[in-house]
């Protein structure tokens, strides 16, 4: 009796904010969430711990989020990567490879990333630019406890395909939260472009790998000012878009399960342009830009 | 006489309450200078055997007041530091000082509300104790049972430090110092300097392989700073009662490790995955709980490294 009430509680109010999230629909709906969030946290704080395995979110996620649509096995579709155990529940890596043979005449549009047990499950949604040909995204995540992690393909058909994995919550005194205040600060709306050697692929064959970091604090707004008691809202990067010259090379909605300053490692192919260029936006309205000459030698 | 009921209901409660805590077990405490004693806590991780005991705790008795240092993983083990405390004197304890915000320093805090006690730390603590204290408590329910985490809660120190205080025990006097982000944001460190007996948190690390919460490069510039620190021997947060400041040298050792071979892979373009596979490998022998936490500490390195 003592759990029943708190566990639908928390459904009801996770689902509400689930979908919103998707839509991102702009910062007023966040705060709303994270606001009954801290309610039920708080108040389920009473309750006897649940087991996190015993209730599986997925169903009520796939309901959320993605409308209900049917889910097909992704298994030759995508695939994603993170290591079994969270060793820093801050920052866990992971990446996100498309599997579609050469010739397939479907295309990946959208990768969704969900942390089914993180307080805001919608980690996530890559969208790949048309013509770049992104086929692995990798990007680092807060994961606060175990938890399954799926991964959405849309593609050009329309339909959904989805795989998962599943994460060990990190021991001892790792948290979910910032390191280090004072630097979270200072960096903020730094960006940083970066591009890597692909081994074996030549500058011909246009294949790229490169980097962007954006110094954000990331903060998820679970947390209380000390002096003012309310809490402070969340602030994180919720839109990122990249691009060679003019054509859309990778686009992410994200939300607060994404890590402090956010980090994407991505391949795609150079369609020739001399410049690549970033946008990100956060929580608070602030934008950010910048553009990079690309290293034509494809290094 | 539903009231009286009530009342009395209260009072074998209360009873009860102060009884169990005047049976507390007493922690295991060695003097290790006069008037300073300390519990050295289990090189292991926090489990529901243990109660969270795997941190050093301890206490420094002044003519007037005592003040405790870090309140141990759990209540259990805070009120077993307040059974030690009362067995050996009747003086008020004025202060209790955390060296910082980690579950092993601070589940124990409830033991030691009592009247006038002033709870000291970080200027950074309270912050960092409210972002991550719901997060913890969840955690450590899972990870400890609740049992051992019956009556945890985080309770923020009051008086914060920002720069250096001295606290007076009476002819006693504590230096209390807090440091820019190292092993984590809030660290602070403790100086008696009657005996020359350093308490330094989880800055230092004898054995126990040093944590990474903080900044690797804040850590190691800190070492050398907190090298110059006029003391004798040193109470780590981990590790034995050892010799000051020769017990800086093998963290000072892991962590010029992690950071140079991290640099190196961040350099070669690895991902950071690969650090948490490869970086401090040569270190593995000798520290203890090595598997347990250096991954952490390669990937918590590389988010920091990348960015210079
Ligand atoms: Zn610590």
């Amino acid at each position: 009796m003592g759990i029943a009430r708190p566990m639908r509680y928390i459904h009801g109010v996770t689902a509400r904010c689930r979908k919103g999230l998707p839509a991102m629909s702009g910062r007023r709906f966040h705060l709303l969430c994270v606001a009954s969030l801290l309610g039920v946290v708080l108040g389920a704080r009473a309750a006897p711990a649940a087991t996190p395995e015993a209730y599986d979110p997925w169903p009520g996620l796939v309901q959320d989020i993605f409308n209900n649509r049917p889910m097909n096995d992704g298994a030759e579709v995508i695939a994603i990567e993170m290591p079994y155990r969270a060793e820093d529940a801050a920052i866990v890596p992971v990446t996100l490879r498309t599997k579609l043979p050469l010739g397939d005449s479907r295309r990946v549009r959208t990768i969704t990333l969900v942390i089914d047990q993180n307080p805001a499950p919608m980690a996530a949604k890559f969208e790949l630019g048309p013509d770049a040909n992104v086929t692995e995204i990798s990007t680092r995540v807060r994961v606060n406890n175990y938890t399954d992690v799926h991964a959405v393909a849309e593609l050009s058909d329309g339909k959904l395909y989805v795989t998962k994995t599943y994460v060990k919550a990190s021991g001892g005194c790792s948290a979910p939260a910032t390191k280090n205040a004072d630097e979270a600060r200072s960096r903020l709306g730094q960006m940083r472009y970066r591009q890597f050697a692909r081994a074996g692929q030549g500058a011909a064959s246009g294949a790229r790998e490169a980097q962007i970091m954006i110094g954000h604090p990331s903060h998820s707004g679970l947390q209380m000012d000390q002096v003012t008691q309310l809490y402070i809202p969340p602030f994180f990067v919720n839109q990122l878009r990249l691009w060679q010259d003019d054509s859309l090379v990778l686009a992410m909605e994200g939300g607060i399960s994404i890590s402090e300053d956010p980090n994407i490692r991505f391949t795609y192919v150079s369609n020739g342009a001399k410049r690549f260029r970033a946008e990100a936006r956060d929580t608070e309205g602030h934008l950010f830009q910048k553009d990079w000459q690309v290293d034509a030698s494809g290094m | 006489m539903a009231h009286r009921v009530s009342v009395l209901a209260l009072l074998v409660v209360f009873a009860a309450s102060t009884l169990s805590q005047a049976k507390a077990q007493e922690l295991p405490v060695s003097e290790v200078a006069p008037g300073i004693f300390v519990h050295l806590g289990q090189t292991a991780l926090m489990t529901g055997e243990n109660d969270g005991a795997t941190a050093n705790v301890g206490f420094i008795i002044g003519d007037s007041a005592v003040a405790v240092i870090d309140t141990g993983g759990s209540v259990r083990e805070g009120q077993q530091l307040l059974a030690a405390i009362v067995a050996r004197t009747d003086k008020p304890i004025r202060y209790v000082i955390y060296t910082h915000g980690h579950p092993d320093h601070v589940f124990g805090g409830a033991a030691f509300t009592g009247d006038g006690t002033v709870f000291v730390g970080h200027r950074n603590l309270p912050q960092a104790m409210a972002a991550r204290g719901p997060f913890y408590l969840d955690a450590f329910r899972r990870i400890m049972g609740a049992p051992s985490m019956e009556g945890v809660r985080m309770i923020p120190p009051t008086r914060l430090v920002d720069g250096t205080i001295q606290l007076d025990l009476g002819s006693r006097i504590l230096t209390l110092r807090s440091w820019p982000a190292a092993h984590s944001d809030s660290d602070l460190t403790v100086l008696d300097a009657q005996t020359k007996t350093l308490f330094a948190g989880d800055l230092v690390f004898l054995t126990h392989v040093p944590v990474l919460d903080g900044s690797i490069r804040g850590w190691l510039g800190v070492i050398d700073e907190l090298g110059t620190v006029p003391a004798e021997r040193v109470v780590p947060g981990h590790g034995p009662v050892s010799e000051w400041p020769g017990a800086l040298d093998g963290q000072r050792r892991y962590l010029g490790t992690l950071a140079s071979d991290v640099r190196k892979l961040v350099a070669r373009g690895e991902p950071i995955t690969v650090a948490a596979d490869t970086a401090a490998a040569s270190e593995r022998s000798r520290w203890q709980l090595f598997d347990d936490y250096n991954a952490r500490n390669a990937t918590t390195a590389f988010s920091e490294i990348e960015w210079e």
